[in-house]
């Protein structure tokens, strides 16, 4: 019975206390966060790991639930500055070790990273810029139109429409440089 | 080419299906923060900061407040202030506290006062609480250039966040929802949306384009606690939060102080070779105010405006602001009068002005402010206003003390009008000093705005031990003005000094006019305060010259001039209460200043060299941290505070960072 409440109805419930709708709404959306983690983050390991802090902290962010948008628009913003965050701390986080000149590590690291992007498209995806990065996950999300994908970015359609001509135009170089190569 | 695309999403949509292990432990550690959220009793099985206040409006709503009184956040929030403590408590600090009392008994005291707190507030369980806090950062205005271009110099990128466009506009999401229950699982917080104000970094200047260099003192401190708490949280701090001369005032020196019946600070010029460049010299140009009649001093007034809304539950917020008004408290006199404001979804006179002789009351004032709400800075600023003027009685100093996030303008005013307002209050007598707290949204910019419009002091309190620093060891400088509006201006001597660069101060250039009109404002000067501003020139003919001569200009260096003068210092300053300035002036020798330790010249010159690091460094050649370590480190002096000993260990820190 509770799998036929909409996703706003449910998260309404959740944010006063009701347990059922809470383990409704996960159950629903899992794999589609997870999904755009891992779009958002290129690497399987770091997506499980994404998706995991952004559930643990769910609950207390349902809290602030007012039903203004879409739940899926909502989580996705949850997600998509959880990414952010994430980066942010693993930037630091490599700085730090560096730093003390703990390059072996780091070394490991970069060639455990290499050997997971070696497929052409984590390249292709590292090489544009975080806001990019966002546009493009959220973009090739089967459900998401783009007007939903700006207001999860809180940018408009046009800035979105730009910014997909900009990962093009991206990718077209990098072919290109590729076929040089 | 569209295939690109087509490419590039067919690989996307082909997201790899969710690990089964991984989902399952994700859905039961959200589910477990579910019940630990919901649960009826709210037994404190984990230190309490762990735990949302958010989660008040649900259930057991009482039961959570009670355990929210001081006592139990001064054992569970602040692993600094162990550190702080045992500080405070080996240091001889009493001749500043008239009542001689060491930290441990405010803390005592605050501990008495929890009975009365647990009846308080399961009788009044703050219905701020429920309102949602969402509202306040959706309506934030962006920190505008405007706010500080009366006396900063805008850039386009100076008072803009640091963050992106999406990410800024996402903020408001962060900001809404309250802080994780379980911070140990490195749970996305509220993103960042620090506002800093700077501006660009000041050019060398050619002596004989522009011989007049004006500024407005300032001893504001937050940039460097700023620094500090990115430092020790293992980042470098971006290049705008670095004011180089709020890093430098931030220390005390020791400059001799005026005698009695001279001006109300005395000038101290010195002149030594500049540590990263041989070829250039350093001028130190020192102030420092009379020291505090803590005696005899008048009555002070201070109306504490505490911000209390839902950004401020953060355990480095309310609760540290709560411990550093506890701490401030004991060194009032009992005739000052006190009283409290708290402004979130609504203002609200939470305490009328009280004696400072019932600590107990305002203890237990403040123990009852409770974080929850949008902020409504400007309706609670003119209801602070308002008490101050009705408690100042001729002769008294009253200032209103803000307490934020710097989450501040929802309600009326933009934030020029707001700054005008606060102008015009302090052409009334009322100061207003700033005192930010946490790091997540505090907007900078307009923080300085306010306590420049002021004449107060806009200081960031990031751990208990600051918060001694800025209320306790410096509560007489910075309530009681010696000095309003003080501007500095030194016209070079072409002859002597062919090019020269402020070190700092870029949000306080004046024009060369300004410095003549007292209709233009600038900083104060506290009872016991010292400022410092650093100049580097340059003489004719040195190798480190940076312009070369024009060669269609003017044929320069005069030498009509005595070139043992280097320039000539003008000051203005006006009596507290006077709107007519008077002016000082001093001849800058060539020479080393007789009365002030070395050290203090050269430690001042580490942290110019300390803070220029971490702007880019882009005059300080070969000259790195090894070299401002080494220099800070001959330079410490006395250092009873230790002040000088934690800047070396966050130069230590700044140079491990910067060495990626």
């Amino acid at each position: 019975m509770a799998m036929t409440l909409s996703d706003e109805t449910l998260a309404k419930a959740a944010a006063t206390g009701d347990r059922a709708a809470f383990a409704t709404l996960l159950e629903r959306h899992y794999d589609r966060l997870h999904a755009l983690c891992w779009r958002l983050t290129g690497h399987q390991s770091d997506a499980q790991d994404l998706a995991h802090d952004i559930c643990a902290s769910l609950p207390a962010k349902l809290a602030g639930w007012r039903g203004e948008a879409r739940f899926t628009t909502w989580l996705y913003r949850v997600a998509v500055n959880a990414a952010h965050d994430q980066r942010r701390r693993q930037a630091v986080r490599n700085k730090a070790a560096l730093g003390w000149g703990d390059w072996e590590v780091n070394r490991q690291a970069d060639i455990a990273e290499a050997a997971a992007a070696k497929d052409w498209l984590a390249a292709a995806m590292a090489t544009l810029s975080e806001d990019l990065r966002d546009t493009l996950a959220l973009t090739m999300d089967a459900d998401l139109t783009q007007a939903e994908a700006a207001a999860v970015l809180g940018l408009s359609e046009g800035t979105i429409a730009w910014r997909i001509a900009e990962v093009k135009k991206r990718l077209r170089a990098l072919a290109t440089q590729e076929a040089i190569q | 080419m569209t295939d690109d695309l087509d490419i590039i999403r067919a690989a996307l949509r082909d997201a790899p299906k969710p690990d089964p292990a991984a989902r399952k432990n994700a859905i039961a550690a959200a589910m477990q923060n579910f019940d630990r959220m919901h649960q009826e009793t709210a037994a404190p099985a984990r230190p309490i900061h762990d735990r949302s206040l958010n989660a008040a409006p649900m259930k057991g709503l009482a039961k959570m407040f009670r355990t929210l009184s001081t006592h139990p956040f001064l054992t569970a929030t602040t692993s600094a202030a162990a550190l702080g403590l045992g500080v405070v408590l080996i240091l001889p600090q009493q001749d500043l506290a008239p009542q001689g009392q060491p930290i441990a008994e405010d803390v005592a005291l605050l501990e008495q006062s929890e009975p009365m707190v647990i009846a308080e507030t399961a009788a009044a369980p703050a219905p701020a609480a429920t309102s949602s806090p969402a509202p306040e950062t959706a309506a934030r205005p962006s920190p505008a250039p405007g706010m500080t271009a009366r006396k900063m110099i805008p850039s386009a990128d100076a008072a803009a966040p640091r963050r992106s466009a999406p990410l800024e506009a996402l903020a408001d999401f962060g900001t809404a929802a309250p802080p994780s229950p379980v911070p140990d699982q490195s749970v996305p917080e509220v993103p960042n949306s620090d506002a800093f104000a700077n501006a660009e970094r000041n050019p060398v200047t050619v002596t004989t384009e522009t011989p007049v260099s004006t500024f407005s003192v300032d001893v504001d401190t937050a940039s460097y606690a700023v620094v500090r708490s990115f430092l020790t949280g293992g980042a470098l701090p971006p290049s705008e939060a670095v004011r180089i001369e709020e890093m430098i005032n931030y220390f005390p020196y020791a400059y001799p102080a005026p005698g009695d019946g001279q001006a109300p600070f005395a000038t101290h010029v010195t002149v030594m070779p500049t540590p990263w460049n041989s070829d250039t010299q350093l001028v130190r140009i020192g102030l420092q105010g009379r020291l505090p009649a803590v005696a005899d001093r008048p009555p002070l007034n201070l109306v504490f405006l505490v911000d209390t809304s839902g950004s401020m539950q953060d355990a480095a917020k309310l609760p540290l602001l709560k411990q550093s008004l506890a701490l401030m408290l004991r060194q009032l006199r009992p005739e000052d009068e006190v009283a409290l404001v708290a402004y979130a979804g609504s203002a609200g006179e939470v305490l009328p002005p009280t004696r400072a002789d019932q600590p107990d009351v305002i203890l237990r004032a403040l123990d009852q402010l409770s974080a929850g709400g949008a902020t409504a800075g400007a309706e609670g600023l003119e209801l602070a206003y308002r008490i101050a003027e009705k408690m100042t009685r001729p002769g008294e100093v009253s200032r209103v003390l803000l307490a934020t996030d710097g989450d501040f303008n929802v309600g009326l005013s933009d934030p020029d009008g707001l700054e005008a307002y606060v102008e015009k209050k302090r052409r009334g007598g009322i100061y207003l000093s700033v005192l930010g707290f946490g790091r997540g949204n505090l907007d900078d910019a307009t923080m300085q705005a306010l306590a420049q419009n002021g004449n107060g002091i806009a200081a960031y309190i990031d751990t208990l031990q600051e918060a001694r620093k800025v209320l306790v060891d410096q509560l007489t400088g910075a309530l009681f003005p010696i000095a309003n509006d003080v501007k500095i201006q030194v016209e070079w001597n072409p002859a002597a000094v062919a090019e020269y660069r402020l070190i700092g101060y870029e949000t306080r250039a004046l024009a060369r006019e300004d410095f003549n009109n007292d209709k233009v404002d600038a900083g104060e000067i506290g009872a016991g305060h010292a400022v410092t501003a650093l100049y580097e020139v340059t003489a004719p003919g040195s190798p480190a010259l940076a312009n070369d001569p024009l060669r269609y200009g003017e044929a320069a260096a005069p030498a009509a001039q005595p070139t043992e003068e280097l320039g000539f210092l003008r000051l203005r300053y006006k009596a507290p209460g006077e709107t007519k300035s008077v002016l000082l002036e001093t001849p800058i020798r060539a020479e080393a200043d007789s009365v002030t330790p070395a050290s203090e010249t050269n430690f001042a010159a580490a942290i110019a060299g300390f803070g220029q690091l971490l702007t880019g460094a882009t005059y300080l050649g070969d000259w790195g941290w090894d070299e401002a370590i080494a220099l800070a480190l001959s330079a410490r002096g006395e250092d009873a505070f230790g002040y000088r000993a934690e800047a070396i260990s966050l130069m230590r820190l700044g140079q491990v960072l910067d060495a990626n």
